[in-house]
């Protein structure tokens, strides 16, 4: 069992806690994640790492409210315990000095941008960041990332916050106004990474993009995750999550899903039935 | 002499129509006037040929005794001194090609039916006996091994280590012991209590099992080795699906026999929404593949209702890898066999659903290296099978994390590691390894064979 040390609600149906894994915490790495079992019925989710403290032993994690699972997970607080939080799973992400990097955080995606954008920085790197929601009570950690970026552009959608529209604005401005961008790293909602993949490649700059495609083991073994990248079959669990988001097949990655779609909705009813908001 | 009795005692099953819509056991073991009946046919011949045929070397005539003298504590002392897991061992042997074929009955036509004595023996254990006795453990040596996962060959090396006297402690990536154990073999097949039952067992020994540990992520195996272990056992299996590799094949609908399986068996699918895993149950389901995996494919495809499932094998029915008796039983349950069929592409709507397969007709031509004869195409043979599930079993190759992240492990192309087939002993100084890991995809009681050999040696080095 892994206890919940800390719960943050971050902004409406984005929470964060703060868990009690040391061996975990000894060997994460920007980029990887985590698969959770909430119990013994429960499924094998993955979610990213958000941060993490090897002094202290902990992993903290972010997750959205989209389902029953993530519900469950949500009615959960400090002190009470997850049966299970494997890893850390895939591969880190890779830091180096490639100079200028953009970092593009669409909504949850800000989560696992984060330590990223601060590894980055780190490394050398001058990091811009562009971090998206659709308004401004669903933005969150723009302190977060503003203290591991030199410059830092806000969007929302409705333009109740920052610049109003959609993260791709920026990063075209940013590449199209002769800003010199070594590399661009977009994590959030499938359709945004997509876009921000589609808003790079014209100017040819390498967008890395963490995929997050339905998993059940984490370990390379089911084949579930799934996702063809340059024309090859990869799976996200262990050749990722991280790809060159130029060469993902992105109407696959949608596509594939939706597979539980059904499935999750009728969960998500039996939930909602037992548990009015 | 008395009279040879060549009435092998049949053991009751569920009948095909009802365990078709069902997850619990096919089989149903013997009772013990059954038992004894079966037991009595022995002849207790003086050479033992079954202890030759099986790979961790049960004393078979010694417990079969035990069973016709009615001694049940003693036959379970004689099986459980060499093999921890008899009540998985009873159920997914191949016996017919072990022990069995080799029983000198065997020539009549009629050999003991020792996988069924030896089922009873463990399942008499089980529920008459209460608790497993544990055998007297002898003075710790202080010696620490590290066991990498769960399965038979992980089980039973640190059964054998514990027993020896070691201080074993298993890492298991996923979230229970047992692996293909678990995830793999259906609950109709392999009920799931029984392996939890004998991987309790093993934990009696003094076997510390670490779930949630997937070695490579967490420690390496050279960490390991600098943290306190004196030896590493790996016995990670074959955990890594192959597909066929067409881009067709990322189709929504599309599982491999791993995925399909874990998320049924392990992760208790067909218990959903009470489980929160879903599967999706196609109307007509395709498998791919003619071994075991194929086969508890179907059948569970089919308890979960789908309407028609095909086994989609690319040669004859004689060449079925599968146990004959489970061919037999996907027979009985209405799986529909379409044998020398091939399949060439599959076929999916806008939405990236599979609708189809589109297969070849095989015929068989010369032998190939396997001994089996070839299976070729018929030119011009396509033809599509309607389908909106397929699920490929065609084999799976050892995870390559482990090798990735441990240097000095010598591996073959197929990603097997290579180790001593009489010793288990690995190219790296202090690291054994046996089962699928070495030999790709293979048996439990092979991957048992392993693990005792392996443990064996890991004790002359310990000890040395």
């Amino acid at each position: 069992m892994y206890k919940i040390l800390a719960k943050k609600g971050l902004v409406p149906q984005i929470h964060l806690f703060r868990v009690a894994a040391p061996a975990v915490a000894k060997k994460a790495r920007a980029g990887q994640f985590v698969v959770v079992r909430i119990d013994q019925k429960g499924e094998r989710i993955p979610l990213t790492i958000a941060d993490w403290d090897e002094k202290e032993g902990t992993v903290t994690i972010v997750f959205m409210e989209v389902g029953a699972t993530t519900a469950r997970l949500a009615r959960l607080g400090a002190g009470d315990s997850i049966a299970d939080f494997v890893g850390p799973l895939g591969l880190p992400t890779e830091i180096e000095k490639f100079g200028t990097v953009v970092c593009v955080a669409g909504g949850v995606g800000a989560a696992p941008v984060a330590p990223i954008a601060r590894e980055l920085k780190k490394a050398g790197n001058r990091v811009i960041t562009i971090l998206g929601a659709r308004s401004r009570e669903l933005l969150f950690w723009e302190d977060v990332l503003k203290s591991a970026s030199d410059k830092m552009i806000v969007t929302t959608d409705d333009g109740s916050y920052g610049r109003k529209g959609v993260v791709t604005e920026p990063l075209k401005e940013l590449l199209a106004g002769g800003e010199k961008v070594d590399r661009v790293i977009a994590i959030g909602p499938v359709v945004m990474m997509k876009f921000c993949a589609l808003t790079t490649l014209p100017f040819k700059v390498k967008t890395m993009v963490s995929l997050n495609p339905i998993m059940v083991d984490g370990t390379g073994m089911c084949g579930c995750c799934r996702v063809a990248v340059g024309g090859e079959t990869k799976f996200a669990c262990v050749d990722g999550p991280d790809f060159d988001g130029h060469q993902v097949d992105w109407d696959l990655m949608a596509a594939r899903q939706r597979i539980y779609l059904g499935e999750e909705k009728c969960a998500y009813e039996e939930w909602r039935k037992s548990h009015p908001a | 002499m008395a009279k040879l009795n060549l009435n092998r005692v049949e053991m009751p099953r569920q009948a095909p129509k009802e365990r078709a819509k069902n997850f619990n056991e096919v089989a149903l073991g013997y009772s013990l006037e059954q038992a004894v009946e079966e037991a009595n046919r022995c002849i207790q011949c003086p050479k033992r040929n079954c202890v030759e045929g099986c790979p961790v070397g049960v004393d078979i005539p010694d417990f079969i005794k035990a069973i016709r003298e009615g001694d049940m504590p003693e036959a379970v002392r004689v099986l459980k001194s060499k093999n921890a897991l008899p009540g998985i061992c009873g159920r997914v042997c191949p016996q017919e090609s072990q022990c069995e074929s080799t029983c000198t009955l065997a020539k009549k036509e009629a050999p003991i039916a020792i996988g069924r004595l030896e089922r009873f023996v463990a399942d008499w254990e089980r529920t008459t006996a209460g608790a497993a006795k544990k055998p007297k453990l002898p003075k710790p040596t202080g010696k620490r091994v590290a066991v990498v996962g769960s399965g038979p060959a992980g089980l039973t090396a640190a059964a054998d280590l514990a027993k020896l006297g070691h201080g074993v402690t298993i890492f298991e990536a996923l979230h229970v012991a047992g692996g293909v154990l678990m995830y793999g073999i259906p609950e109709f097949r392999l009920p799931k209590a029984i392996v939890q039952n004998e991987v309790d067992y093993v934990a009696s020994l003094g076997v510390k099992i670490e779930l949630d540990s997937v070695v490579g992520k967490l420690a390496t195996i050279d960490e390991l080795l600098s943290n306190g272990f004196d030896a590493v056992f790996l016995g990670t299996g074959a955990g890594l699906p192959m597909f066929l590799g067409y881009p067709s094949e990322n189709l929504n609908g599309i599982y491999s026999a791993n995925e399909f399986l874990t998320r049924v068996n392990l992760m208790k699918a067909y218990l959903f929404p009470n489980y929160d895993t879903p599967v999706k149950v196609g109307k007509q389901v395709a498998v791919i593949g003619g071994g075991n995996v194929a086969m508890d494919s179907a059948r569970c495809a089919l308890r979960l209702g789908a309407d028609k499932v095909y086994i989609v094998y690319r040669r004859s029915e004689v060449e079925l890898p599968a146990r004959r008796e489970e061919v037999e039983n996907a027979m009985e349950e209405g799986i529909d066999f379409r044998f020398l069929t091939n399949p060439k592409k599959f076929l999916g709507n806008e939405q990236n659903w599979v609708t189809g397969m589109e297969c070849y007709q095989m015929e068989l031509g010369e032998p190939d290296e396997s001994g089996r004869r070839r299976p070729v195409v018929k030119e011009g043979s396509e033809f599509v099978i309607d389908v909106d599930e397929v699920i490929v079993a065609l084999g799976t190759s050892p995870n390559p994390l482990i090798a990735s992240t441990t240097p000095g492990l010598d591996t073959t192309r197929h990603g097997t590691v290579v180790a001593n087939e009489e010793t288990g002993k690995t190219v790296k100084d202090k690291v054994w390894a046996g089962g699928d890991i070495v030999t790709g995809a293979a048996t439990v009681i092979s991957a048992m064979g392993a693990g005792k050999v392996a443990s064996a040696d890991i004790d002359r080095f310990l000890k040395g």
